[in-house]
């Protein structure tokens, strides 16, 4: 990398130029998070008449509640489930739509309309197609022998907002997976194929090495998204349950804030949320990213 | 009260005083949580009343589902800009009273505005839910509902049966019979679980659901739901869901297109859903009173209602308050009242409006209708049918409704599912009456 770099002579000009940014990011991200920070030490009521500061009582509460580790391990089986395979089947298909065939630029567009659809909205779909009784997909499993039901079986309610949360980030992960491979150079790729490597060695000793950076990017995003931003999806098929087996720590947060006006509870788990989060990924820049061959 | 919120109430008070000119209407805001035919029947209401005086002028919003509402009403409170009126859905009514300072007692309302108000004229088992211990009225009762059996009766016929049966055993045999005539994968099923396998099941058989008069008398309330009653009625729920005798359908109402799509015979919902009933039923159907326990002393009991009742928020200015009480007045009407009892399928308030119905000959047309209202006024409530009022019932509901789903899935004993429930709600219960006392 070069060593040149281009700086400006005063002090006002980029100041200035960050400004906007720095507004809205201390606006819209600070000024929230310093908030959930402070009603993590308070005890209110709904209506906020009367507010009691508590230091670490909240923290205290949650730490001593069993609960909350089993919430803490099924928000963790969730979110490997669903970046494990979101990522693996947006690799394949992506694999597969970067070939020479027709009608691919049809494929690759198709493929990536999922991601518009709102969590809220798979959520729904997903409850159409798997709900015991009338679903198609629900009803074929019960021909087949299989006694589907995710109302009490907590299995197969895990299975169903990991197939619905996975399905909805496919397509963010295939545009990146197939903008990665479109970046690899086809000359390494045919020389290997002079040299006799077939299709599955090239894949595997050539292009996924040459990958991994995207992959890295992309595990992060996947686990960022199946912490934060599936709550809709479990909201909409099975409000957490059945007793507590799809409820990961930002469904609780909801549950305990929105629905339990809770607000200083819900606000220490938010906090404790945003730890694990940051935690996380820290630990994937630092230990997973050096593996990964740019 | 926090001092930053008495200055908040004094400040919005002083802008409306303000901003309103001398002689003009007043109006007030209706926060509510109707929608199709019952939000035409909220808009009608709010039309004629403003016909029908120049005074006031009552302005209603909808402000989505009932959860909805309540929590844009508090996060409004929290801002000084509280809507007059509030519906708030019977679950949220130990919310609102645990809120002193936020809402207005509508006793205290009516008293001070001096109009006429004779709490004896309104249907005790309705009012009880809303009223404190010594009878006095927190809130006014607008819709009400109660659960009820909603059959199949063709399917009944196929069995040979030419009524809906009338315990929990004889329900059970007819739901095994049920499924070996067309309906393998449902004999019976509910939507509301708690509602029904608890709150309803717990008033319907004189046994109590926590202590202090469930909660009515005071914060400091234990729960009781791990009774005998409950447990041998949940062990043979569980017992049922094996065979699909009893099929699950989820916590909340989604389950209830089971019923009217034909999946299931018999159904447990809100009398409320008389009207979806009417438009989607493909097949004979009625209605019938929820079944009991034969060897219960005291059954059938009555039942409790559910619904939502208006609330009077705090911080107001008295003349405003004279429109309000002016409003539930109107809204007592006898005619009135009998009205909208025919055309939205809730229950009447009033025990003048219920005999006008009966008078009418409304019930020998729709005996459907009268239902809930003989379920509710099946017997003088008691301690333990006179509703409840358990802090952060939202909540609460779910959490029982997990270890209800637990035992149903044969994961945990009925015994062992329901204390479990009861511990975690006690939990609740306490972190309730932390917060809403202040040390």
């Amino acid at each position: 990398m070069s060593t040149d770099r281009v700086t400006f002579g005063g002090r006002l000009l980029p100041a200035a130029l960050i400004a906007p940014q720095l507004t809205i990011v201390g606006l819209f991200f600070y000024w929230p998070a310093l908030q959930a920070v402070w009603q993590s030490f308070q005890m209110q009521d709904a209506f906020g008449l009367s507010t009691e500061f508590v230091w670490l009582e909240n923290y205290r509460a949650l730490f001593t509640d069993p609960g909350y580790y089993r919430t803490l391990g099924t928000t963790l089986v969730f979110a490997a489930a669903v970046a494990g395979l979101s990522l693996g089947f947006a690799l394949l298909l992506a694999a597969m739509a970067d070939r020479e065939i027709r009608a691919g630029g049809l494929y690759r567009t198709l493929l990536i309309w999922p991601y518009a659809v709102a969590p809220a909205v798979a959520g729904v779909l997903f409850g159409f197609l798997f709900q015991p009784g009338l679903g198609i997909v629900a009803r074929g499993l019960n021909d087949l022998g299989v006694p589907w039901n995710p109302l009490l079986n907590g299995d197969h309610a895990m299975i169903l907002v990991v197939l619905a949360a996975a399905w909805k980030q496919i397509s963010y992960n295939f545009l990146f997976f197939l903008a990665g491979l479109q970046a690899i150079p086809a000359s390494v790729i045919e020389a290997a194929a002079i040299d006799g490597a077939g299709p599955a060695r090239r894949f595997w000793t050539i292009v996924f090495p040459l990958l991994s950076p995207t992959t890295f990017f992309l595990m992060v995003v996947n686990v960022v998204y199946a912490f934060c931003e599936t709550f809709g999806i479990i909201d909409v098929l099975t409000h957490g349950g059945p007793g507590r087996a799809t409820q990961t720590l930002v469904y609780k947060v909801y549950q305990d804030g929105r629905i339990g006006a809770d607000l200083g509870g819900s606000a220490a788990q938010s906090v404790v949320l945003m730890a694990i989060v940051i935690g996380l990924t820290a630990i994937q820049f630092r230990y997973v990213e050096r593996r990964v061959a740019y | 009260m926090a001092p930053t919120t008495t200055i908040r109430i004094t400040l919005a008070a002083l802008g409306l005083a303000a901003a309103s000119p001398a002689l003009a209407v007043t109006e007030l805001q209706w926060w509510h949580a109707m929608t199709g035919a019952n939000n035409d029947a909220v808009n009608r209401l709010a039309e004629e009343f403003n016909a029908a005086q120049g005074d006031y002028k009552v302005v209603p919003t909808y402000k989505g589902n009932y959860g909805e509402t309540l929590n844009a009403g508090i996060a409004a409170f929290r801002a000084g800009t509280a809507p007059h009126i509030m519906q708030v859905f019977e679950v949220g009514t130990a919310t609102m009273m645990g809120a002193k300072g936020a809402v207005k007692p509508v006793y205290q309302l009516m008293k001070e505005a001096g109009e006429p108000f004779d709490p004896n004229a309104y249907l005790p088992a309705i009012t009880g839910y809303y009223s404190t211990s010594k009878g006095e009225m927190l809130s006014f009762p607008f819709n009400s509902s109660s659960m009820v059996m909603w059959v199949n009766k063709d399917a009944l016929k196929k069995i040979g049966l030419g009524e809906a049966p009338r315990t929990w055993p004889e329900l059970f045999a007819a739901a095994k019979a049920l499924k070996g005539a067309g309906f393998p994968n449902c004999g019976f099923s509910n939507t509301w679980v708690t509602w029904l396998h608890l709150e309803q099941l717990s008033a319907w058989h004189n046994v109590p659901l926590a202590t202090r008069a469930n909660g009515m008398d005071g914060l400091d309330t234990t729960l009781e739901i791990n009774g005998p009653l409950q447990v041998r009625h949940l062990a043979n729920l569980a017992e049922a869901q094996k065979d699909k005798t009893f099929d699950y359908s989820g916590r909340y109402d989604s389950g209830f297109g089971r019923f009217t799509a034909g999946e299931c015979p018999i159904m447990f919902g809100s009398s409320g859903s008389y009207g979806n009933v009417k438009g989607a039923a493909k097949f004979d159907w009625g209605s019938a009173p929820m079944p009991y326990y034969p060897d219960a002393p005291g059954a059938p009991q009555n039942s409790i209602i559910g619904g939502a009742s208006l609330w009077v928020m705090g911080g107001k200015k008295p003349d405003e308050y004279k429109g309000v009480a002016r409003f539930f007045t109107f809204l007592s009407d006898t005619n009135r009242q009998a009205a909208l009892h025919q055309s939205t399928g809730y229950m009447p308030i009033t025990k003048a409006a219920y005999e006008k119905s009966k008078a009418d000959g409304f019930y020998d047309r729709n005996p459907v209708l009268e239902v809930p209202l003989k379920e509710l006024t099946n017997k003088p409530p008691t301690e333990n049918s006179r509703g409840l009022r358990l802090g952060n019932l939202t909540q609460m509901r779910d959490v029982w409704a997990e270890e209800i789903e637990a035992a149903l899935a044969g994961k945990k004993a009925a015994q062992q599912a329901l204390d479990e429930a009861a511990t975690r709600g006690n939990a609740m219960l306490r972190q309730f009456e932390k917060q809403a006392t202040p040390r």
